[in-house]
């Protein structure tokens, strides 16, 4: 038995446990204890890579491990990891012990769908079949659903359901996606490294079919990834939704979207992907851009944080779509970044709108006062949103700007610049939502009668903000790992820059 | 020499920040104060010792070695080979840099003991203030330009938080996040310009000696792209450094990016003194500086707009600086005005002709010297209107005047540095203004008698200052309230201090100061241009002794008048020509009400309307068909019957 299927048999094992589990001391107790076995099978995991790396195994996918599991169709459970599914499978495992301490209070049913959810988003970054990848999927998408729809807030059956038929649309463009590229490439395997490699059985795809299922499968993941103009589901979804499901949603499961299409769309379809890339190139950017100046002008704390991740996700696809090692490395330094950020944006959000009962930017006001921990937990938050040095942010953004300007012709310079002066914008609608919501005075009887965070709040926060400056002050080590596992995949995807310019 | 104890510079004030960030809550004031001030006063031992060590080395070819103790790859980008250092490089204006700044923060850690005595949050306070004396060492200490960046935005933040340090009133809300935007506005323009010199240069290290190979065309000796460092040349070095130059602007708040700094007086006055006199506002001619030999080799003609951009911060800000009450905002605008000296200075260096013991290099000198000089002088004024303002707990003139009785200390420093800053010997502003001004005229006349003619301004409202705190109409009725008094020992021994380095500096250093810091690197001989320095001398005494006819009496009648005969003149100056306002309206009327709310409406009703629509769509089409499913056994016969009719119709025809 393959140790990485550990990481969708212990969320199995804990929705068993909760089944059994009576009280809210046993639920806790479980969740507790699955989600730091958790976080640890992922640091561990994290460490025993880059032993193996460092020890010399270069092989493209670590701890590979492959079963039949529908022979027709050649379906078989594959799992394996590289560098980007590790830094994935980090991000997931924190965000899921944070969000447990955060959901502190809620019932027994919330936390099956919680944990079902985090069994298809772990499921799905050790997958490296698609048909299994794109079950992980569908796991983590329904689960959403419950979760907005029942323990949400606001018009909450309303966004539940906008977020599930936007998103299931996407995959229905996935599964055409995916089997477009199974059976162009013969239909004998769904293995990713083989139709990549054109191995077992797999032959190279055509260039018209390629150019057919880019776009599909790139939309299919893109939705999810909030590719302009396909987000709206995310503002709404992301302000329905209880606290630690933002957190998760915006944390990990935006980010299966670029990691599905630098995994799938680009590293399967190369050809097309640079002929094509332009059109999402430009959409990406644009998003960057949109994102961050409608942020301006939100009053509510989530939509404001949901149109800050339309920015920052859209720099994710723009990073991948540059098609170059170091923007792609920014991307997914990008995405461990983000997911950290905005989960701590999210939990401040939450734990903020949980005690004031509004969430709105007008009627909160001096809060550093009352509430001095959460509200620097709020301002890091917003730092490593602007891009503040020794937070992550700079990182990630500093490594797709110097890694987007490799590409030299004039569309793709043009396009880098506007995508920088999102930092200018960010720092406009950060600063504008810290000054009005945490300095001045608090006059409002409600507000002033608010309690600092719980010891819970007070892990989950610290948590978050340990691993932000973390990846912030020692970005070395991370960007090594990510590097030499995205290195091979660009080589392989053999980028010719003004190949894939289109006004040259 | 091992210079690697230099990493504790760095380090010491980060693990203070740390400290005192982490537990300062449960720490008393004295106690997180007198952290904070030691291990300034360790990196302030350290920082002479190692100019110590680094002027007293041997000189190798008549030029002090650039020394690069500690250097490593922190980020690595992997194409190309570029890769962002952090590191810490020795040079002679990076040491001289590490004095200034750790001298004028270490005076400002003694002085807030009495100016924060007993405020809330002095904790956080003193951590802040270790984290941005930290930044910018790093800042100057850097190895590249990259790191340089990171450093750049670190003191941007620090400026932003210990500006807003008053986070409960709403003027200083303002001020820390206009400060914060419009740098980092100006930064956006710093970070294309990094961008544009890595790709063409394939290094963000200073150490321009590869450089300079790539561009000069000739055969480069590792990995570069030939016809592209040959096209890249051009025009594309020009570009880059500007672009550098637009975010060195907005931190030394060169016109029209000045804005924020006026504003920033908000924060606590010791935080103006350090920050928004002595450092940070530096930071852009020093990075100006810093790439210096890129500039006069590579970029000799976008030098002349660096000139002429100071030139005009300059005059303006004088002559804002003319018509303010406020005593913060006065020196805020002279503080400006001196920064743009110093880039009038670089700004006036020219390739031409042999290249050491010239004017190019004496503008770079110049310009260091005058950084040096007026980052004490300028703490010193900054830290005497603490003083003032810690007694009268105002910053308008209005309830000042004839305040020499009540703070004699206070008084004599700062009239010294007035002294100084209007370039009156032996204190030091006369030498190093003096320099500059020799500098302009060797570039033109033209630029040299306008920066003589703002020299003179320079004097004129800084004595209008002078008399109208110390001398002046006194607000008799105020004072018997407030009863002012001299400040304690912590506020008055820094001051003294400093401006004992003041009056001493520049005639024990006579020449000497070019010496060390050069252009080249060689030592350069100062020499007094007496007939630039007799002019200058004489025109600021005929505005001093202006200002004390105008503004030294109890009663005012000639300033009354002035302001009655040219009223609009003075609003206008008054309210700084109106920049803030065109700003103001730039953002709010124009890119917040047209174009971030039409993007969030669109996105509401039009991208958002699509989908609903889509949604009602298909909802609505299955209203319509759902008649079809009617359950009616007749309508289904009839249905029935009349597809068994077309059929046996289609197989007949």
């Amino acid at each position: 038995m393959n140790f990485l299927s550990l990481f969708v048999l212990i969320p199995l094992m804990m929705l068993f446990a909760l089944w059994l589990a009576k009280g809210q001391k046993q639920i806790r107790a479980v969740m507790v204890v699955g989600s730091s076995a958790l976080l640890a099978l992922s640091i561990l995991l994290t460490l025993k890579f880059l032993a193996d790396r460092a020890g010399g195994n270069s092989a493209e996918m670590l701890y590979q491990a492959s079963f039949t599991w529908f022979e027709p169709l050649h379906i078989r459970y594959s799992v394996g990891v590289d560098g980007i599914s590790v830094a994935m499978l980090l991000l997931s495992g924190v965000i899921v012990f944070t969000g447990t301490f955060v959901s502190w209070d809620m019932c027994k049913e919330y936390f099956l769908w919680f944990t079902l959810l985090s069994m298809g988003v772990f499921g799905f970054f050790i997958s490296v079949d698609m048909f299994m990848m794109f079950m992980f999927y569908e796991i983590a998408l329904i689960p959403m659903y419950l979760l907005i729809g029942v323990w949400g807030t606001g018009p909450k059956e309303y966004a539940a359901m906008k977020l599930t038929l936007m998103l299931m649309g996407a995959s229905a463009f996935l599964m055409m996606g995916i089997f477009g590229i199974y059976y162009g490439a013969g239909g004998q395997t769904m293995n990713i490294l083989d139709i990549a490699h054109h191995t077992g059985g797999a032959h190279v795809i055509e260039f018209s079919k390629q150019c057919i299922w880019f776009p599909i499968t790139f939309i299919g993941f893109g939705v999810l990834g909030a590719l302009f103009p396909f987000h709206t589901w995310s503002p709404d979804g992301h302000s329905s939704a209880p606290t630690a499901v933002s957190m998760l949603h915006a944390g990990v499961l935006m980010k299966l979207g670029g990691y599905g299409c630098f995994r799938i769309a680009i590293f399967l379809l190369p050809e097309a992907a640079n002929e094509l890339s332009w059109i999402f190139l430009i959409l990406a950017g644009t998003g960057v851009v949109y994102g961050a100046l409608s942020a301006c002008v939100q009053t509510d704390l989530k939509y404001l944080n949901a149109y800050s991740s339309v920015s920052h996700c859209g720099m994710v696809l723009f990073a991948i779509l540059m098609l170059t090692t170091t923007a792609s490395t920014g991307a997914v330094l990008q995405m461990l970044s983000h997911g950290l950020m905005t989960a701590l944006f999210f939990a401040a959000i939450g734990m903020i709108y949980h005690r004031a009962h509004t969430r709105d930017i007008r009627q909160l006001n001096g809060l550093m006062t009352v509430i001095p921990f959460l509200s620097v937990a709020f301002a890091i938050a917003g730092l490593a949103n602007l891009g503040l040095p020794g937070l992550s942010g700079f990182v990630a953004e500093m490594t797709i700007f110097v890694g987007s300007f490799q590409n030299a012709d004039t569309f793709h310079r043009v396009l880098t610049i506007a995508a920088t002066t999102s930092i200018v914008v960010a720092a406009v609608y950060i600063l504008r939502m810290v000054g009005k919501i945490l300095y001045g005075k608090c006059t409002d009887p409600v507000q002033l009668k608010m309690h600092d965070a719980r010891w819970e709040e007070r892990l989950a926060i610290i948590v978050l903000i340990a691993c932000i400056a973390g990846i912030g002050l020692t970005p070395t080590w991370l960007s090594h790992m990510i590097e030499g596992s995205v290195a091979p995949m660009m080589n392989h995807i053999g980028h010719v820059a003004s190949q894939c310019n289109p006004f040259l | 020499m091992d210079y690697s104890y230099t990493v504790l510079i760095l380090l010491l004030p980060f693990l203070s920040f740390l400290f005192l960030g982490l537990v300062g809550k449960w720490l008393s004031h004295r106690t997180s104060g007198l952290i904070g001030t030691l291990t300034l006063g360790v990196v302030a031992i350290l920082s002479y010792y190692t100019a110590f060590q680094y002027f007293t080395a041997d000189r190798v070819d008549g030029v002090f070695q650039t020394l690069v103790p500690i250097n490593f790859t922190w980020l690595p980008f992997y194409n190309e080979g570029l890769h962002f250092d952090l590191g810490i490089m020795l040079d002679p204006i990076s040491v001289m840099m590490l004095i200034v700044i750790s001298t004028v923060s270490l005076m400002v850690h003694i002085y807030s003991f009495g100016y924060m005595h007993g405020e809330k949050g002095f904790q956080r306070y003193y951590s802040f203030l270790s984290l941005f004396t930290m930044s910018m060492l790093g800042l100057v200490v850097a190895t590249n330009i990259f790191q340089m960046y990171m450093f750049w935005e670190l003191v941007g933040v620090c400026s932003y938080l210990l500006i807003g340090f008053y986070y409960t009133q709403k003027p200083a809300i303002a001020a820390s996040k206009k400060a914060f935007i419009v740098t980092r506005f100006a930064d956006l323009g710093f970070l294309i310009g990094i961008l544009i010199y890595g790709y063409y240069t394939k290094s963000f290290s200073f150490d321009f000696a590869n450089t300079a190979v790539y561009l000069n065309g000739a055969q480069p000796t590792v990995g570069p792209d030939f016809a592209k460092a040959i096209a890249g040349a051009g025009f594309i070095l020009p570009t880059a450094l500007f672009l550098m130059f637009i975010g060195g602007a907005g931190k030394s708040a060169m016109f029209p990016l000045h804005i924020w700094l006026p504003d920033a007086m908000e924060g606590p006055t010791p935080v103006s003194a350090l920050i928004h006199a002595a450092t940070m506002v530096v930071a852009g001619v020093f990075q100006v500086a810093r790439m210096f030999p890129l500039w006069i080799q590579y970029a000799p003609n976008t030098l002349h707009y660096v000139a002429w951009i100071g030139a005009f911060t300059a005059f303006y800000a004088a002559a804002v600086a003319c018509a303010q009450s406020d005593i913060k905002r006065v020196l805020a605008f002279s503080t400006i005005s001196q920064i743009a000296f110093m880039m009038v200075a670089l700004g006036v260096c020219l390739p031409e002709g042999d290249f050491t013991n010239n004017h190019e290099s004496l503008g770079y000198m110049a310009s260091m010297y005058h950084l040096f000089t007026h980052a004490m002088f300028k703490a010193t004024l900054f830290m005497c209107a603490g003083c003032i303002i810690h007694m009268v707990h105002s910053n308008e003139m209005q309830y000042m005047g004839g305040m020499h009785k009540y703070m004699p200390i206070t008084h004599i420093t700062f009239l010294i540095a007035c002294l100084a800053i209007s370039g009156i010997p032996p204190f030091s502003g006369f030498f190093s203004k003096d320099e500059i001004l020799v500098a302009a005229f060797q570039y033109s006349a033209t630029m040299g008698w306008i920066m003589t003619g703002i020299a003179a301004m320079t004097a004129f409202y800084m004595f209008r200052v002078y008399y109208g705190i110390f001398w002046g109409t006194e607000n008799v009725e105020y004072h018997r309230e407030h009863q002012p008094h001299e400040c304690p020992a912590t506020m008055t021994v820094p001051l003294i201090i400093l401006t004992l380095i003041t009056c001493t500096i520049g005639w024990i250093l006579p020449g000497t100061f070019g010496s060390y810091v050069s252009a080249t690197g060689e030592a350069y001989h100062i020499s007094l241009d007496w007939s630039v320095a007799g002019t200058s001398v004489g025109i600021a005494l005929i505005s001093i002794g202006l200002a004390t006819w105008i503004y030294s009496g109890a009663r005012q009648p000639i300033a009354e008048k002035l302001k009655a005969t040219f009223p609009h003149l003075h609003k206008w100056a008054y309210h700084r020509f109106y920049i803030d306002e065109v700003y103001q309206f730039v953002t709010h009327r124009i890119i917040f009400a047209h174009i971030s709310r039409p993007i969030a409406w669109f996105d509401r009703n039009v991208i958002d309307g699509f989908f609903d629509f889509l949604a009602w769509g298909t909802n609505a089409t299955s209203q319509g068909i759902r008649a079809l499913q009617s359950g009616r056994v007749q309508q289904y016969a009839f249905v029935f019957l009349l597809g068994v009719i077309a059929l046996i119709l289609m197989l007949i025809f």
